[in-house]
């Protein structure tokens, strides 16, 4: 089973959507769409189901062009932000609803429902009313609903951004299990970088209309082919400073320098951006080549293990996420570290010219 | 500004509630420091908002009072109390534009326009709407609107108190960051008294001096984020707090050890004897693999989370959570594991047990 898409795009009241896209999308794999809002997520889902048609490609299915073909007539299931459940239906009927639609035998119907809500811990709840069940259960309702069809693509849109916190972290667990057993393919839009590497499998990052990258979720995580990349999955926001390199040296702001190495030692002397995320960011401890940065304390957030340091360096914002508690004065001078080995080099146009030296042992 | 006081509070939605469960409220004294920042953390139901209506005057409590600054405002209507309050879902005027928006508060109340227009400049700054003043709110996107909701919060300065109410739940993660940041910063720079209502522990921890913990209409621990982190006084609070939350796990308890399946574990300090359900609680922080140290423990699966790694297990039966640093290697040969007796806290019954000798840490006036 496979899924491709041929050079879609889609143009609505002269705004492009979704630029020309190549895509192919494997059996049995997560494949996250991660991206904030308006960067077309949504969009391509929705190609993809077959709820809008394409002004440009193909949308080919196990090598059957489906372009043109309706949503009624493709063998997809699609899970709301919004759970959608029928409200005066009991959870069985509601999961049963779309193998009924289909006229299957009642046996058959029976054996599904009740796989699928073993599955999704419903089992003790098949007899309630989606009302009479808690956010978190009335999700899951509407994810067994998609799982029943044995439909062969699932679309999932950011279906767990109403839940609470913790519900959200619990399912966050279980939806990859679920999904190794299943063996369709699916595609999980969420705007949030930590529920990408939590649920692992493949990651498409989007920014305005494009995917940007597209791999396994820790390679696209630790080498980002750009800096927007590195920017929507990175949450804080990845820190960015100037750079200029001199002969065998890198010149950061602050008179700190770095040995050009690897990709960097052949490339044009120039000026060129540095990026590092937060949880890379030191104060007081730090490694014996790590480079110094002064910087003003703007504001600080504590977690309980850990203190967000927000800063001013130069005009520049960076956010440090530092390992345990501390007290720091706001309006201060900070000192702040950096090792080398942690630091993403890339061009004037964005592009990865060198990716930080740790990702590549990681 | 005000120190609000909650007197006896305590609210049912039933007309005559019998017994406790009635309540979805739990009876409560507390006092909220004039200029100090607060967050009320709880799952949904756990009457957190309930809590909220309460003092912005938007529900009626079955019993006690609410003071601002001394005076009885029970029976005063919201518009008395001198609030100002940003909900969950954006509430702007779609025809005016975003300066009249923003402008509104302090134009009802009278205030000249040299002022009005030196205010609203101020306050586009903050939520970065500077270039946008001019147009109509209709056609922006939810989180613009949610930040006209959060300006025209913060636009008058001599409220009360600000009342949030999950105002971040409709926002971009991106952006998230850069208002928490503006939030915190208005609150060091004016110390407003805030309250901020939310599910997610980390808005909580980050944007409030103290964090008001509610599980099931009660106030189970008030703290500092490090006091919720390292002595959570309520098996909720650890697990609520923390991502993954702490590790509980059935235990028996004689003087300075835990047995877990006849294996023992320093606690560091020593306990009196105790009853009822005893467990030990240790964060996946403080929880570390080892090849040669501790007991034994079955590795079910290694998370990449990308800054760390969740490491979930099985240790006599219980499901535990360790977390590994990012560049760590978790070979075939770790299949023990190590508690740092330093954050091995002891429970009876939920509730936290103060080692012998020792003070027992602030709690829940509730408690």
């Amino acid at each position: 089973m496979t899924l491709k898409l041929e050079g879609v795009s889609k143009v609505v009241a002269g705004q492009t959507h979704i630029h020309p896209t190549d895509m192919t999308l494997e059996k049995g794999t997560m494949n996250v769409f991660l991206g904030p809002t308006l960067s077309g997520k949504t969009s391509l889902m929705r190609l993809m189901a077959g709820l809008d048609v394409p002004d440009t490609g193909r949308i080919v299915w196990n090598g059957e062009d489906v372009t043109g073909r309706r949503v009624q007539d493709r063998n997809v299931a699609m899970v709301y932000q919004q759970f959608i459940n029928y409200p005066s239906m009991t959870v069985y009927d509601n999961i049963a609803s779309p193998l009924r639609l289909m006229g299957r035998p009642a046996s058959e119907i029976d054996a599904a429902v009740q796989k699928s809500a073993d599955l999704m811990k419903l089992t003790p709840m098949l007899q309630r009313k989606p009302l009479e069940l808690s956010g978190g259960q009335q999700q899951r309702c509407a994810l067994a609903r998609a799982l029943v069809k044995d439909a062969g693509l699932v679309l999932l849109d950011e279906p767990l951004a109403n839940l609470d916190y913790k519900l959200r972290e619990e399912l966050r667990v279980e939806i990859p299990k679920i999904f190794e057993e299943s063996g369709a393919i699916f595609v999980y839009a969420t705007t949030e970088p930590e529920e990408a590497l939590l649920l692992g499998g493949n990651t498409a990052t989007l920014w305005e209309g494009r995917i940007t990258q597209f791999g396994l979720t820790p390679d696209v995580y630790r080498q980002p082919v750009d800096a927007t990349t590195a920017r929507v999955f990175s949450d804080p926001p990845m820190n960015f400073l100037s750079v200029s390199k001199t002969g065998d040296k890198l010149l950061f702001g602050d008179g700190q320098t770095a040995p050009a190495i690897g990709k960097m030692a052949d490339l044009p002397d120039g000026r060129y951006s540095a990026g590092f995320r937060p949880n890379h960011l030191e104060i007081g401890q730090h490694a014996a080549d790590a480079m110094r940065f002064t910087a003003t304390l703007s504001v600080t957030e504590l977690t309980g293990s850990e203190t967000f340091v927000h800063l001013d360096h130069h005009g520049e914002r960076w956010v440090g996420l530092i390992h345990g508690v501390h007290d720091l004065t706001l309006g201060a001078d900070l000192d702040v570290y950096l090792d080398p080995r942690h630091v993403y080099i890339f061009g004037e146009d964005g592009a990865l010219i060198a990716p930080a030296a740790y990702a590549l042992a990681a | 500004m005000a120190k609000i006081t909650l007197d006896n509070l305590a609210h049912s939605y039933l007309p005559n509630p019998t017994s406790e469960d009635d309540f979805a409220l739990k009876e409560l004294n507390h006092d909220w420091d004039d200029g100090a920042a607060y967050a009320l953390l709880g799952s949904s139901g756990c009457g957190k908002s309930t809590l909220l209506n309460i003092i912005s005057g938007l529900l009626h409590p079955s019993q006690g009072r609410i003071l601002f600054d001394g005076q009885d405002v029970t029976n005063a209507p919201t518009a008395q109390r001198n609030i100002a309050q940003v909900f969950q879902f954006p509430v702007v005027y779609d025809t005016m534009t975003v300066h009249d928006n923003l402008a509104f508060p302090l134009r009802n109340r009278g205030r000249d326009e040299a002022y009005v227009a030196e205010r609203v400049q101020d306050v586009a700054r903050m939520i970065g709407m500077e270039d946008e003043l001019r147009r109509k709110a209709r056609g922006l996107t939810a989180d613009a609107k949610q930040k006209i909701s959060l300006g025209r919060g913060m636009v008058r300065k001599d409220v009360n108190a600000l009342l949030f109410d999950e105002p971040l739940t409709v926002i971009d993660p991106h952006m998230k960051w850069e208002l928490r940041t503006q939030l915190k910063k208005l609150h060091h720079d004016f110390g407003h008294t805030m309250i901020y209502v939310t599910h997610d522990q980390t808005e909580a921890l980050t944007f409030a001096d103290k964090v008001v913990v509610m599980y099931d209409g009660r106030v189970v621990q008030i703290g500092t984020p490090e006091e919720l982190f390292e002595r959570p006084e309520h098996t909720f609070v650890g697990y609520f707090i923390g991502s993954p939350g702490m590790n509980v796990i059935p235990a028996k308890v004689e003087g300075r050890q835990a047995y877990v399946n006849g294996s023992s574990i320093d606690l560091g300090q020593g306990y009196r004897p105790l009853d009822g359900k005893v467990e030990i609680g240790v964060r996946p922080e403080f929880a570390r693999l080892s090849a040669s140290d501790g007991l034994p423990v079955n590795i079910r699966r290694v998370e990449d989370v990308g800054r760390h790694k969740i490491v979930r297990a099985d240790f006599f039966g219980t499901d535990i959570n360790i977390i590994a640093g990012e560049g760590e290697e978790i070979g075939a040969d770790m299949t023990r594991v190590v508690f740092d007796p330093a954050h091995v806290n002891v429970y009876a019954n939920d509730w936290r047990v103060a080692p012998e000798g020792a003070h027992k840490g602030p709690v829940g006036e509730a408690a």
